[in-house]
């Protein structure tokens, strides 16, 4: 699985890297980015869903990979 | 209150100042939400009023159609000189010009930005606390929730604490009276503007490490910002960061007031508190914000004319049940939740962020002293009315005080 958070979108609300901080930062104007190239361990997919479902901009997306 | 005619009609005459919705607006939105869920006023010059999540989100980000060079309903509409800034940017400019505004703003109140205040934030809650401790009723939202955000946003800004009386006068004036004469009005906002220009007079002659310094040494599209500039922005940040907050953390205290189960869990299980935080800015979320129509158009079957209000109830947006499962349910663990408490769009709150820390410290801060407590009467609760809402007297009790 690998998350991805469309940068147009996100209005830096937080609640991905508050709910999944693993997988999210925030950059100085509090918008989000995903960690790294998204990639997400397998113990933290619930928490992506997670974020995914809680992102008032619905920005953020996730790829399932094999 | 009480300075227009009584409303007849909420779905064709309604009045966001009445007290009927300080009292119990979840009802009132719940009815239009099945029955009419665009409804229309005549007063304030016209102003519609839609109650469904999906409408709310879609004219928040639709920045073509509605103009945020108002935010507050009343009848008076800012001259379109104003534009693109709005008296109070970067709440009430439009794009391209907000953009720059508000990225002057957020490292600000960036989460990590945000943090650094935290330590002071809690020494300030238990204070207050302390000041509490052995009386048998206090007063939770006059004499907790109303200090937190009024000292942690004087002391960010650069204005004395002890003025904290005289600009949450401003706020109240700017928020509440908003059907008051316009005269009345326009005299509040020059006593607001002129109090400002004093302490940014005095910032200008003696600069220090605050806010109202950084903003004078700030430049936007490559000017540095006039007095009244930096004037305009902090009137902004004390009316959007004080009557908000105070809100957000007296309606939390109400609720946890009258509901033994969910207090009795979060003393059992604090590293809940986030997650019922959010569930309680959804539920009592206080802010509702509004546009003006930029121009005369059909918006879904509603025929709305050019300097028309919008307003943006983003707490009946949290109640759709069309968005949210239980929407008038409290369900204090709540794990999905994509509420709108803070907006949506560009114009998301610059201050959530202060703002969370704000609510968590101070749930954390009353909880760890109070973990039993109260409605001491529950008919003497007073909720503000208009465009935030939140208990203004809050009278608890709690039996391990006395």
């Amino acid at each position: 699985m690998k998350v991805h958070v469309d940068a147009d979108r996100c209005q830096g609300h937080g609640r991905c890297y508050s709910t999944a901080p693993e997988l999210f930062s925030a950059d100085d104007l509090g918008n989000s980015h995903e960690a790294g190239d998204g990639i997400v361990p397998a113990e933290l997919e619930t928490k992506a869903r997670l974020a995914v479902a809680n992102c008032p901009e619905q920005a953020i997306t996730i790829e399932e990979t094999t | 209150m009480g300075h227009h005619a009584p409303v007849t009609d909420w779905a064709s005459d309604f009045d966001h100042t009445d007290d009927g919705w300080a009292a119990d607006p979840y009802a009132i939105w719940d009815e239009l939400r099945k029955t009419c869920p665009v409804a229309h006023t005549r007063r304030y010059g016209g102003v519609w009023l839609p109650t469904r999540f999906d409408d709310v989100a879609a004219i928040a980000y639709d920045t073509d159609r509605f103009t945020s060079r108002s935010v507050v309903v009343s009848e008076f509409r800012p001259p379109l000189e104003f534009a693109p800034a709005g008296v109070a940017p970067p709440i009430s400019s439009d794009p391209p010009y907000h953009q720059d505004a508000r990225r002057m703003l957020l490292p600000i109140f960036s989460p990590q930005a945000v943090s650094k205040l935290e330590p002071s934030t809690r020494a300030y809650c238990d204070e207050l606390i302390e000041a509490l401790l052995g009386r048998d009723v206090v007063d939770a939202a006059e004499e907790y929730a109303q200090h937190i955000p009024v000292r942690v946003i004087a002391n960010m800004l650069g204005l004395p604490e002890s003025d904290a009386d005289v600009f949450r006068g401003f706020v109240n004036h700017v928020l509440e009276g908003v059907d008051l004469p316009m005269e009345q009005r326009a005299e509040g906002m020059f006593a607001l503007f002129g109090y400002l220009r004093g302490h940014i007079d005095d910032h200008i002659a003696n600069p220090r490490d605050d806010l109202i310094t950084f903003l004078l040494g700030s430049e936007l599209e490559g000017k540095k910002l006039e007095p009244f500039d930096v004037a305009r922005t902090i009137a902004l940040l004390l009316i959007a960061g004080i009557d908000t907050t105070w809100s957000a953390i007296g309606a939390s205290i109400w609720h946890l007031a009258r509901t033994p189960a969910d207090r009795e869990r979060l003393v059992a299980e604090p590293e809940l508190l986030p997650v019922a935080m959010e569930e309680l800015l959804r539920a009592y979320a206080p802010v509702t914000m509004a546009r003006l129509v930029k121009e005369d158009m059909d918006w879904h079957g509603c025929p709305m004319k050019a300097d028309e209000f919008v307003l943006l109830p983003f707490p009946a947006a949290n109640r759709d049940p069309a968005a949210f499962d239980r929407a008038d349910e409290v369900v204090i663990d709540r794990e999905v939740n994509r509420h709108a408490a803070f907006g949506l769009g560009i114009h998301r709150c610059a201050g959530s962020h202060l703002a969370r820390m704000e609510l968590r410290v101070a749930l954390e801060a009353w909880l760890g002293a109070f973990p039993i407590f109260e409605l001491a009467e529950p008919a003497a609760v007073r909720w503000s009315g208009g465009q935030v809402r939140g208990p203004r007297t809050l009278p608890v009790r709690s039996p391990l005080r006395a």
